[in-house]
This record gives C-alpha cells, sequence and structure tokens, in this order.
C-alpha cells in the first residue's frame, strides 16, 4: 500500500498535513500519535469514508481513491466497535458476505427460505462464520445479541467480522482503548497472534505506547497531521528523527537540557563542554537529550567532589523520588540551569538517595540525542539525517 | 426524586393526587360507556345514576350496526390510517436519515424547512389541497384521505431526532461491510429506531383515525365515511340525539384504538419516554 501526499482540510484547519507511506505487505503498522492528530482522519480516508484534498491512496499498484468502502477490500473495526445492535452475533459476522454474496432480491425478508440457489450461499456463509468465530473463540456467543456481551466479547465480534471476508488490509482504530489495562495486554497478543497467523497488512491506531512497540513491525509517529517518523519500534525509541518524537515515546518522558553549540566540536550544557560534533555554526542553540535509563547519577562524596570531576558532570540535587517496586525514578534539579532530570536507578538504592541529596549527574556522549532549534536530529560527526536534508536528493 | 424519603403522609398524598388525576381523565370514558348500555330516558332524567337501571345495551349497539354500515366505516379507518402510517415510513425513515447524517448542500435550509413545516396547520393547506384533488379528480377516494399525510413533517423531524443520536461508527461500519445507504435507512437505521418509529406510529394512527375534519371535507359518499364520520351520523337526525345510540356508536370506535394501545404499551411509552416527547 502506497500513500502519496495526503492532504484533508476540515473547514480552515489542515488535519493532514502530507502524509506520505509505503507500507509493505502483511506489514503490521501503528500510527502512534497524540489525541487530535488526525490517526481517525488518515484511516477513514484509507478506508474510502472521507474523501482527501489532496494526494492518493494505492493498494496493490492500483489507486482506490474512486473507489467506494466496500469496493476497496478493506476492513475496519472501530473504536466503539459498532455492532449492529439488533442482530445476533451470528448476523453481525455474516452481514458482510450476505451483502456480498447474495444478490438484492435474495437476500429480501424470507427469499432465503424459497430461494434454493439462495440457501446453498447461506450454508456457505454459516460454515465461513463459524470458522471464524471458532479462530476466535466466540462459538458460544454466536446466539447472543451485543448488549449482552462483554467489552472483550464485543471487541472479538468486530474483530471476526472485519476478518470473515478475508480483507487485504486490516484497519484498527483504537481498538483497544475501551478494555480494562489486564484484558488490553491479553487482546494486544491475541491480535499479534492473528495478523501472524493471516498474513494481510494491519494500519493499527493508537496513542499507547506500549502497544505500538510491543506489536508492530513499523511505527509512524504522527504530530500535528504529518508523520514525523517510520521506523521500527526500537528506533523509535532509541533513534528518533525529532525532538517531539523522542519526547511522545518513553516513559517517564526523555531528558533535555538546552546547549550552545561550541567552536571545536563540543556543545555547552549548563557549563559543562560536551564533545559533540555537530557541524553547526557555533553558537547554535541546540536541545540535548537524555533516556532517563541512560541517566546515571552518583552521590556527591567528599573524594567525588574533586574538581577533576567537575568538568565533565553536572552537580544537582534530588527534589523528588518514585519508587514502583521495579524501577527507581529520580527527579533531579541541576545546579545553574532551570532543569529537571529523570534518572532511573535500581530500587535497592533507594536508602541511599534519600530526598535532598547532592549528586551529579554525568552525560555519556555515546546515549546523548542532540536537536537543533527546529527540533530536527543532529547527529555527531556533523551529519544532519536525511530528513532534516532539505531536498538534497 | 422518587418520594421514598418522604413520610408516610406525602406517600398517600402523592398517590391521592395521581388517583385525583386519573379520575378526572377517565371518567369520561367511563361516562361515555355507561351511558351507551342506557336508554334515552334514563340518560335524559334530572338525577345521575352510575349503573343503568334498565339495560338498553343489546338495543343501543344493535342500532348502531344495523342502521349504518359500522363495520364498513371501521374497515375504511383500517385501510386509511394504514396507508397513511405505511407511506409515511417510507417517506420519513430515508428523509430523516439524510438530515440527521448525510452531508449536503443545503442540508440546514432543508431542516429548516421541516421545521416550518411544522407550523403550518392542516386547516391551512385543507382548501389548496382540495381545489388540487378536485381538479385531479381524486376527490372522493381512499387516496384523497390518505395522501394529504403521506409526508408528515412531524415524523420526520422526530426520527431525524432519533438518528442523530444514533453513533456515526455504525453506518461507517455498515458502508465498508457493503451496505447501500438505502440500505443502511432499512437495515441499520429502522431496527435502531424502532422505538421512535413505534412511538410515531402510534400518534399517527391515533390522529388519523380520529380525525374528523379532513374526511368531513373529502368525502362525500357514505362507503368511503371513517369511523368519526359514522359516529357523527347518529347526531341530530330527525328524531333529535339519540345519546345512547351515540354514545354506543362512539365505543364501538375507540375499542380498537384502545386494544392497539393495550397490545403495545409497553412499547410506546419507551418510545415517549425515548424522545422525551409528552402526548
Ligand atoms: N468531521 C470533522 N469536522 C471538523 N473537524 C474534524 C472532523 N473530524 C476530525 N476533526 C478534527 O481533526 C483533527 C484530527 O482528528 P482525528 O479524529 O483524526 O484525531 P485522532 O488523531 O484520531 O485523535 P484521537 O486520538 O483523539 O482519536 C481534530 O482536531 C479534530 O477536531
Ligand atoms: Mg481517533
Amino acid at each position: 500500500m502506497v500513500i502519496r501526499g495526503l492532504v484533508k482540510n476540515f473547514g480552515d484547519t489542515r488535519v493532514l498535513n502530507g502524509v506520505d507511506l509505503d507500507i509493505g505487505a502483511g506489514e503490521f503498522i501503528t500510527v502512534l500519535g497524540p489525541s487530535g492528530c488526525g490517526k481517525t482522519t488518515l484511516m477513514r480516508i484509507i478506508a474510502g469514508l472521507e474523501r482527501q484534498d489532496a494526494g492518493s491512496v494505492e493498494i496493490d499498484g492500483r489507486p482506490v481513491d474512486a473507489l467506494r468502502p466496500n469496493e476497496r477490500d478493506i476492513a475496519m473495526v472501530f473504536q466503539s466497535y459498532a455492532l449492529y445492535p439488533h442482530l445476533t452475533v451470528f448476523d453481525n459476522i455474516a452481514l458482510p458476505l450476505r451483502m456480498r454474496r447474495l444478490s438484492w432480491r435474495q437476500r429480501l425478508p424470507g427469499m432465503r427460505r424459497i430461494d434454493r440457489s439462495a440457501q446453498a450461499i447461506e450454508r456457505g456463509i454459516a460454515a465461513k462464520v463459524r470458522e471464524v468465530a471458532g479462530l476466535l473463540q466466540i462459538e458460544p456467543l454466536l446466539a447472543r445479541k451485543p448488549a449482552q456481551l462483554s467489552g472483550g466479547q464485543k471487541q472479538r465480534v468486530a474483530v471476526g467480522r472485519a476478518m470473515v471476508r478475508e480483507p487485504r488490509v486490516f484497519l484498527m482504530d483504537e481498538p483497544l482503548s475501551n478494555l480494562d489495562a489486564e484484558l488490553r495486554v491479553h487482546m494486544r497478543a491475541e491480535i499479534a497472534q492473528l495478523h501472524r497467523r493471516i498474513g494481510v497488512t494491519f494500519i493499527y491506531v493508537t496513542h499507547d505506547q506500549a502497544e505500538a512497540m510491543t506489536m508492530s513491525d513499523r511505527v509512524v509517529v504522527m504530530m500535528g497531521g504529518r508523520p514525523l517518523q517510520f521506523a521500527p519500534p526500537g528506533d523509535v525509541y532509541a533513534d528518533p528523527e525529532d525532538l517531539q518524537v523522542a519526547r511522545f515515546v518513553g516513559s517517564p518522558r526523555i531528558n533535555t537540557l538546552p546547549g550552545t553549540v561550541h567552536a571545536g566540536g563540543s556543545i555547552e550544557v549548563g557549563g559543562l563542554a560536551v564533545p559533540f560534533d555537530t557541524g553547526l555554526a557555533p553558537g547554535a542553540q541546540v536541545t540535548v537529550s537524555l533516556r532517563p535509563a541512560d541517566t546515571k547519577i552518583a552521590l556527591q562524596t567528599p573524594d567525588t567532589a574533586g574538581a577533576d570531576r567537575a568538568g565533565r558532570e553536572l552537580a544537582a540535587t534530588i527534589v523528588h523520588r518514585e519508587n514502583l517496586g521495579s524501577d527507581l525514578f529520580l527527579h533531579c534539579r541541576v545546579e545553574g540551569i532551570d532543569a529537571t532530570l529523570v534518572a532511573r536507578e535500581d530500587p535497592g538504592k533507594v536508602g541511599l538517595l534519600p530526598v535532598g541529596a547532592e549528586i551529579r549527574i554525568g552525560l555519556p556522549v555515546e546515549h546523548l540525542l542532540a536537536f537543533d532549534a527546529s527540533g530536527r536530529r543532529v547527529r555527531p560527526g556533523g551529519r544532519m539525517t536525511s530528513l532534516a536534508q532539505p531536498a538534497a536528493a | 426524586m422518587t418520594g421514598r424519603g418522604l413520610g408516610p403522609t406525602a406517600g398517600a398524598l402523592r398517590h391521592v393526587v395521581l388517583m385525583a388525576g386519573a379520575v378526572i381523565m377517565l371518567s369520561p370514558f367511563v361516562w361515555m360507556v355507561l351511558s351507551s348500555f342506557k336508554p334515552q330516558s334514563e340518560i335524559l332524567t334530572a338525577e345521575l345514576t352510575f349503573l343503568p337501571q334498565r339495560w338498553a345495551a343489546i338495543e343501543n349497539y344493535a342500532t348502531v350496526w344495523t342502521r349504518v354500515p359500522m363495520g364498513r366505516f371501521l374497515l375504511n379507518g383500517a385501510i386509511v390510517t394504514a396507508s397513511i402510517f405505511a407511506l409515511q415510513v417510507l417517506v420519513n425513515l430515508p428523509c430523516a436519515y439524510a438530515l440527521a447524517k448525510l452531508r449536503f448542500r443545503g442540508r440546514r435550509a432543508l431542516f429548516a424547512v421541516v421545521l416550518l413545516g411544522l407550523l403550518i396547520p392542516i386547516h391551512a393547506t385543507a382548501i389548496p389541497i382540495y381545489i388540487l384533488f378536485h381538479h385531479a379528480g381524486i376527490l372522493n377516494t381512499y387516496a384523497a384521505l390518505i395522501l394529504p399525510f403521506a409526508i408528515s413533517v412531524f415524523g420526520i423531524f422526530m426520527l431525524r431526532q432519533f438518528f442523530m443520536t444514533v453513533p456515526d461508527d455504525l453506518i461507517d461500519a455498515a458502508r465498508i461491510d457493503g451496505v447501500s445507504e438505502i440500505g443502511i435507512v432499512w437495515r441499520v437505521m429502522l431496527p435502531t429506531a424502532m422505538p421512535a418509529v413505534t412511538a410515531f406510529g402510534i400518534f399517527s394512527v391515533v390522529a388519523h383515525w380520529n380525525d374528523y375534519f379532513w374526511p368531513l371535507i373529502a368525502i362525500g359518499t357514505r362507503e368511503l365515511y371513517t369511523p368519526p364520520l359514522g359516529v357523527a351520523f347518529f347526531r341530530l337526525n330527525d328524531g333529535g340525539t339519540e345519546y345512547g345510540v351515540l354514545m354506543a356508536a362512539a365505543t364501538i370506535v375507540i375499542m380498537p384504538l384502545v386494544a392497539a394501545f393495550l397490545l403495545a404499551q409497553r412499547r410506546f411509552i419507551e418510545g415517549v419516554t425515548f424522545t422525551g416527547l409528552k402526548g
């Protein structure tokens, strides 16, 4: 599936601002972004429920922009499940097949009792519905109405209705957001398994980064109607192309510090000169950031207070502590600059690191990420990222 | 709200008030039914008696059936009200769906016109419609009784308000599943709007079953009389009004409605509370 230059305006507000994506067949893609960034709008345009103002969508090399939703061979699972309340689970799942396989005359009430060919088709539909229900383990629910189902069961029925006609592309718009935390983790695994089993392209929308990180082959991080980065989950976390991506992915949030580029390949951060050749002009403002997990702190003891260490570490004070049992997060106020860093530590050290303790924070160059004033990533060695290169290719 | 926190006196008082209301509402009906059992002489006496001293029920009801073809009138009423309701559903549902869920140029203006239509009573349009039907040559037919009510702005308005509450996702899901727009109206909107359709159905049937004004204008031959015209037949004929017979006719006419209401009671109350309308 190829998406080119999608633009969508609602009145005067631009909701999608040039979306380009190349999605391979059978890939599991997650669209991750904060509320209101246009994820649902993107899904609706792909599904054909909304018309774009510019750009095109191609599936298997064929533009689908002029096709109606049911002609696109796409299935969608809605956040609200959107099950037909008056139909049983069986009929809910059977409806897409009935619309496809039966002629309108055969769909008239009562016709299925008279028409022999309709009966044969109906038997085929029933077999298919049972097969799907078996796969999703909802066979005992087939006779119930949606109102008699739990959230997780409704979710499964919605998936069943989507997969019964074997679409080429599966769209899921925050399908798990109405479930409780435990069920969410469970369904996460089930959807990933389902993808492996049926092997079609999945496009999965979420604003939950755990879902994005655990389920997908690649993640699209969207902000303000634009994809900022499209990469495997690990890269989005460890190698973000944009400061907004770095801030959005990872919990707790990535630490950021203001810095100034100095001549001779270094950045000055809070009085420290960090060797980091940005290739930017001296005096340029940059943002230096560091994941809490990579932020290492040490107690300021008389022997570490020596002048030889002062040039390489920031002096700070612990102002707040969060002990989650598995992790200990320390909020540290850095002296001299207006910034608070969060450091992850082993909870075993909780006794050693009381609130108010004077500490030192190192800035390990290999973990530092630098971003220029517009938020784009700058890499050491003066290479700009491909995104940052203005129309080079 | 439930009054459970009130003392026993207040609770009793509440029941007294409600009972008084019920008595006031019901007494004309009860009186009508009782009068239909009484002979003319007893109805016209000065003193009030509750039960008839001499039962004249059989005479009164028999007079109704022999003097006019009451069965025919009831059948006419059934044909007319059923046709009106069927046509109204056929027109109102797609209209209400378009006004509630489709985006098109002029939708707001169109809805404003519908609201405006709510303000125009049948009495204002009766004469033009009469002249129109006269030229079309369909006065004195079933068509003349049915067609003026085939489109109900009230029904469009009521269903549109209900359809606004149906989630868009449901309609989009149907579109993806391959249901056409007309299919959505009948396969998705109608089943979900059943309480509203039932409520509207009762308003419509009651209004047109009891309608006296338009049939009086449009119909001249007795074969096409609707039940209210049949009742009116017993008013002021040669020997003055025979009240017992008149009441018997009125009782016969409202019986089908009462029966239908009792059957549909639960759904009706659901529908009315659902749409927030008060009868
Ligand atoms: N029909 C519409 N008319 C006008 N504006 C709309 C419409 N639909 C969406 N928007 C606006 O477009 C923006 C993007 O909406 P969208 O639903 O795509 O966000 P989202 O990324 O799915 O958010 P969420 O995570 O909350 O679901 C929002 O600012 C929203 O207000
Ligand atoms: Mg959304």
